[in-house]
Order: structure tokens, then sequence, then C-alpha cells
């Protein structure tokens, strides 16, 4: 029965995302893009619908080669689609060309003009739409003070440090006031602090500007942290949308929950009101949810919700501790359950380190309350 | 501060740069800077009987490449022939460096935007020309374009023109011959600039409301300028002074300054004068490429 486990994974909850309009900005309706053709060709969109809301920071998250960047590239219009629709604002744009789309683009690379200034880079996209001169120099001035780059208005781009250049690329495609601006994983190539900082500008610059943002990345935590929405990609298909928080505490399948964060997958099967671990323990079944019995199931749970415990506690299970890894913040505790289950539990580390385990040890654990998961694969 | 010891090395390195680069210095005034002067010497020294020079100095060869002199009342008149020459020859020129780009430009795209393995057969193609003498190729035209040629046979026969098409001996020969033969020297340079070209540039051009024209006039063209300035010069400089092509193409008539020359110190036995055109000629290749410095420079600098 295929169409219990859809409902048992619960609807996407926005409550906590900030206030968002309903209407869409992009809206991607059963997108195909295949490349090559016959035998050969490869499915890089394989049916994609996915609807992106007006004035959200909407991520597409995944590992290189999922289709997220052919996926922003069909609503750029560098790309047309195989098969399927891109609507703009409700507007039917798949086959118009990219200039003729009110949206712009921070590339992976950046890609200045290398023969023109920082200002003049800003200005290409105003003057392009033909612009009256004063507004031009206005906008420009604008967006060079929006990226703290009044200074090197002057500049060749080729005289930038890479964080500047990112800066510049910004302010270009802001500059025309995008109805959607997309960033092809444009912190990649920045060294680890500056793209913390980047993030923060980033964040800043969308709620400053209110334009809707539609970043790529492969960094589960760039997703995390920035996004009012995510979505997850792999092998062409949209795994998942929804808030960080849903994403991370709700996947909905084995890739999503191993692909952010790290997670305990563990075999399981339905026995009446109650879930068996592997051949070993039964725990009683998640509050709404209703697998069917006799599959095969996997459960996830994340390692900071699986708690050491009393073991006179009514939910407590007996393990044996495999090995244990000091993390600085937290410690690793691997543990192994009587039938051979591996476990990992997240453990916050005392004021002076030692968790007063041992290899060997048998201790009692329990899973945090909500915090077990039923993946539908 | 330097002391006195680091001074003396520094001597000494001096001294030793300056041996050692000496036989390059040597072969520079022999062979480049000598006969220059040579030129310039006999440009201001009187015509032989039979060709050489006699000493003397005068500057009728430097008088005498734009005026004339009357035989009767000794006034200058401005030499209509000699100004027909100086003006084919740099319109010819321009003209072959406009037209050659035109065609090269695309050329030089389609190469660079090859797949490597096929770009390396290209390459190999527009270089096979320069396998083959000059002359047998400038003849290769001639027999393409000549009364009874290829092109004129072919065109009867197919009944699209009732008599052959008077192309040989004309200025238009010599600018078609001139454009094949310069060709690879504007492609060789754009091609090495447009394979460095970011194509990633081109979606930052669309992503930013510019057309196809657009990006083309603001974003290829500016960026590999460097690769046209250097190409249109390879055509320029050696089309000015062309011989050959002129020569074969032009018959005796289609004279530019070239064949000019070569006449003054051959049949025209007035070697001052071929002299003084040397060196005008070389005055404005030199001249040409000052301009071109300047505005490659300028472009560089501004902004």
């Amino acid at each position: 029965m295929p169409g219990s486990l859809e409902k048992m994974i619960k609807k996407t909850d926005y409550r906590e995302c900030r206030p968002l309009t309903e209407k869409l900005a992009v809206e991607a309706r059963n997108v195909v893009k295949a490349f090559g053709a016959g035998e050969t060709a490869v499915r890089a969109l394989d049916d994609v619908s996915v609807g992106i809301r007006q004035g959200e920071f909407f991520t597409l998250l995944g590992p290189s080669g999922c289709g997220k960047t052919t996926l922003l590239r069909l609503i750029a219009g560098f790309e047309m689609p195989t098969d399927g629709l891109i609507l703009l604002d409700g507007q039917d744009i798949t086959y118009l060309p990219p200039n003729k789309r009110p949206v712009n683009t921070v590339f992976q690379s950046y890609a200045l003009f290398p023969h023109l200034t920082v200002a003049q880079n800003v200005a290409f996209g105003l003057e392009m739409l033909g612009k009256p001169k004063a507004e031009v120099k206005a906008t420009t001035e604008r967006m060079l003070a929006l990226v703290k780059l009044e200074a090197l208005a002057g500049r060749k781009t080729s005289q930038l440090s890479g964080g500047q250049q990112q800066r510049v690329a910004l302010a270009r495609a802001l500059a025309p006031q995008p109805k959607v601006l997309l960033l092809d994983e444009p912190l990649s190539a920045l060294d680890l602090k500056l793209r913390k900082e980047m993030q923060i500008e980033l964040k800043r610059l969308q709620t400053e500007t209110g334009i809707t943002f539609v970043f790529v990345t492969h960094d589960q935590e760039e997703a995390l942290t920035m996004s009012d929405r995510i979505g997850v990609m792999s092998a062409g298909k949209l795994q998942q949308v929804g808030s960080p928080r849903d994403i991370y505490t709700r996947p909905v399948n084995r890739f999503v929950a191993s692909f952010i964060g790290e997670t305990n997958f563990i075999p399981a099967r339905r026995e009446g009101n109650g879930l068996r671990l592997g051949e070993g323990h039964v725990i009683p079944l998640p509050a709404g949810m209703s697998p069917p019995e006799g599959r095969a199931l996997t459960l996830t749970v994340r390692p900071e919700q699986v708690r050491l415990c009393d073991g006179a506690e009514p939910e407590a299970l007996p393990a044996t501790v495999a090995s244990l890894v000091y993390f600085g913040t937290d410690t690793h505790c691997h543990m192994v359950l009587k039938d051979g289950t591996e476990m990992v539990a997240r453990l916050q580390s005392p004021a002076d380190g030692l968790s007063g385990l041992e290899q060997g040890q048998t201790v009692s654990f329990r899973f945090a309350p909500g915090a077990v998961q039923v993946l539908e694969d | 501060m330097a002391s006195r010891a680091e001074l003396e090395r520094d001597k000494a390195s001096d001294r030793a740069g300056w041996l050692l680069s000496s036989p390059a210095l040597l072969i520079l005034a022999v062979a480049a800077i000598g006969p220059l002067f040579i030129m310039l010497v006999y440009s201001f020294l009187i015509p032989g009987e039979y060709g050489n020079v006699e000493w003397g100095f005068s500057t009728d060869a430097w008088t005498g490449i734009l005026f004339t002199r009357d035989v009767f009342d000794d006034t200058l008149r401005l030499e209509d022939a000699h100004l027909t020459i100086l003006w084919r020859s740099v319109k010819l020129s321009l003209l072959t460096t406009v037209f050659a780009f035109l065609v090269g430009f695309p050329t030089a795209w389609f190469i660079a935007t090859r797949p490597p393995k096929a770009r390396a057969l290209w390459l190999f193609l527009i270089t096979i020309p320069f396998w083959t003498n000059l002359l047998i190729r400038t003849f290769a035209i001639n027999e393409i374009i000549r009364a009874e040629g290829l092109l004129n046979t072919v065109l009867l026969w197919a009944g699209l023109i009732q008599k052959p098409l008077e192309i040989i001996y004309t200025d238009f020969a010599v600018f078609l011959g001139m454009t094949y033969v310069y060709l690879p020297l504007m492609v060789l340079p754009l091609f090495a600039s447009i394979d460095r070209f970011d194509m990633r540039l081109l979606e930052a051009g669309y992503d930013l409301y510019a057309s196809r024209w657009q990006v083309l006039r603001r974003i290829i063209v500016p960026v590999v300028k460097p690769g046209i300035v250097a190409g249109s010069i390879l055509v320029f400089v050696p089309a000015l002074g062309a011989y050959v092509t002129p020569r074969i193409l032009g018959g005796g008539k289609q004279m530019m300054i070239g064949n000019f020359i070569e006449l003054q110190f051959g049949q025209g036995r007035n070697w001052p004068l071929g002299a003084s055109l040397s060196v005008t000629l070389l005055i404005i290749v030199t001249a040409a490429l000052l301009v071109y410095v300047r505005f490659a420079n300028r472009e560089r600098g501004h902004g």
C-alpha cells in the first residue's frame, strides 16, 4: 500500500518561515531536460515541478551533477527544456531568450567583463535596457554603495580580490532590478571566512531588496543557514521541498536524510503498535505514523536525538559502547545493539571533556520524543 | 645604501651584460640599422647615368616623390602618377586589412569554438598555403581570374555572363590576391585572442539584456581587440610593401609602392628616388604602428 506511506509523511509546515506571499515568482512545470539523443541521452532533469514564491530565498541543494544548475540555466534562459514549462509571474517564458527575461544571474565564475571598470560592469545591464544616462549613473552608485564598493568604482575588475569580484557580480546582477536573481554556487570560490561573511551579506541584500533569490549550492550548511525554503535534488529529480527545519527534521527519503547532516539509519518492521528495530527491541510507534505492516522500513534518527538514560526508564534500550570519538563540543558515542544494529549518539561534552563512558560498557539510551522518522525507502 | 663593493659589482655585471648581448647588437647593426642608413644616405645623392649613385648632395630624390620639375622653367608640379601609386598602395592595403578582418574574424571564431582535436586540424589547414611559394599561389589566382581562366570559363559555360569579366590587371585583382595571401596572418592572431576569450562572458552579456549584436560590439570585440590589432598590423604592413601580387595580378599598370621602388632600382636607374621611396614607406608603416600602439594603450589605460 504505497498510498499510506505518502500519507504518513507530514505535509510541509511553513509556520517557521517568515510571512511570504503565496504568489509564485517562478514555476517549473514537469520540466524535462535531456542532453544528447537516443540511447545515450542523459536526463539532467526528470519531470521536475517546483514553485518559488515571491520574495523568498529559495535554495536548490544537491551533489554535483544532480541537475540543480541545469534548472537554474533553464530559468535564466541559457537552455531550453526538452519538455515542460517555465513560468515567471504566471507568464510562460519557456522559450524566451535570456536577454528578454527580467531575470539576472550571478555566475559561479563571476564572468565579469574584463575590459570594463567596476562601475561600467554594474551599469552594463541598465545601459542595455536603454535607461537614461542619469538613471544609469544613480542606480550604479546606489548598487555600489549597497555592496560597499564605492571606493573601487573606477578599478578594472582584474585588480580586485575574489570577494570584491563577487560583490561586483552581485551589484551587476541586482542593478537592473530583476524579478528573480539566480545565484549559481556564487560562494564556492571563496575561502571559508569570506564565505561566511558573504552568506550574511547575501541574506542582508535579499532582505533589503526584497528580490526573489534562487540560490544553487552543494553546501548543506549554506542552504540551512540562508534559505527560506530548500529544494533538495538528486539524480535529476526534486527529492523534497521545505523549510530548512522540515528538511532536517522530517526528511522524506534516505537521500535527503543522509545528504543533510549526519543520521542513523535503522532497519525496522511494524509489529502491531510497535516498531521492531532490526531483529531486536520493539519501540512504540511514533505518534501520527502508520506504516504498513510486514514491510521492511528504514527509520532515521539524528545522533543528537539519541539520549543516554537510566535503564529503568520505560523506553530505555540497552546497548554496548563500541567506540567514543571526541569532537570538542560533543562526543560521538558509537553503540551496538544486541542484534548487531549500530547507532551513533551525539552527546554534549561536559566541562572537563570526559564523557565518563568506556568502550565495552553497557549503556541505556532512548530516542527524543518525535525524533524517529520513517522513510519511504 | 649600496657599498662601494656593491657598486663595483653592479658595474661589472653591467659590462658583462653588454658583452653577452654584443652578438645580437652586432647583427642588428649590420643587418637592420646599417642597410637603413645606407638607404638614407643614398636618398640624398645624385642618380648615376647607368644606375648606382654619384657622390654629391641633392634633395631631388625627396622632392621627386611627390613633385616633378618642369623641363623648361624648372618649376615644381605635383606628379599625378606618383600620387596615384601612393594612394593606391594605402587604399588597397587598408581595403585588404578590413576585408581580411571581415572574413578572418568569423573564420577564427569558428576554429576557436571547435573541439580541441578539430581545432588543431583547422589550424593546420589554415597554415597549408604557407608551404607553397607566394609566386606560385599568386599565379594560381591569376589562372582563376584571367580572361580565359577558370572563373570566366565556368560563368560563360553556365550562361551567367556573355563575355569574360575583366578582373585581371585591375585594382580589384590586386586586392583579391592580397586578401587571399595575407588572410592567414589575420586569422592566426585573431584565433589566439578568441581562444583565450571566456565564452561565459557571452551568457553574462545575454543575461544583462544585450542583444547578439550588442554582445558582439560591446563585449567580444573590445575583449579580443589585441588580436584584432595584431592581425591588422600583420596584414597592413606587408600589404603596403607588396611586390609580387601587384606585379602579377595588377600587370604593369596597377603599380604599388613596392613595384615603384623596384622600378627605380631597375629600368628607372634612379637609385636615390628608390631609396627615398623606401624610407617613405618605412615612415608610413612606422606612423601606422604608432597610431595602433597609441590606440591600444589608451584603451588599456583608460578607466
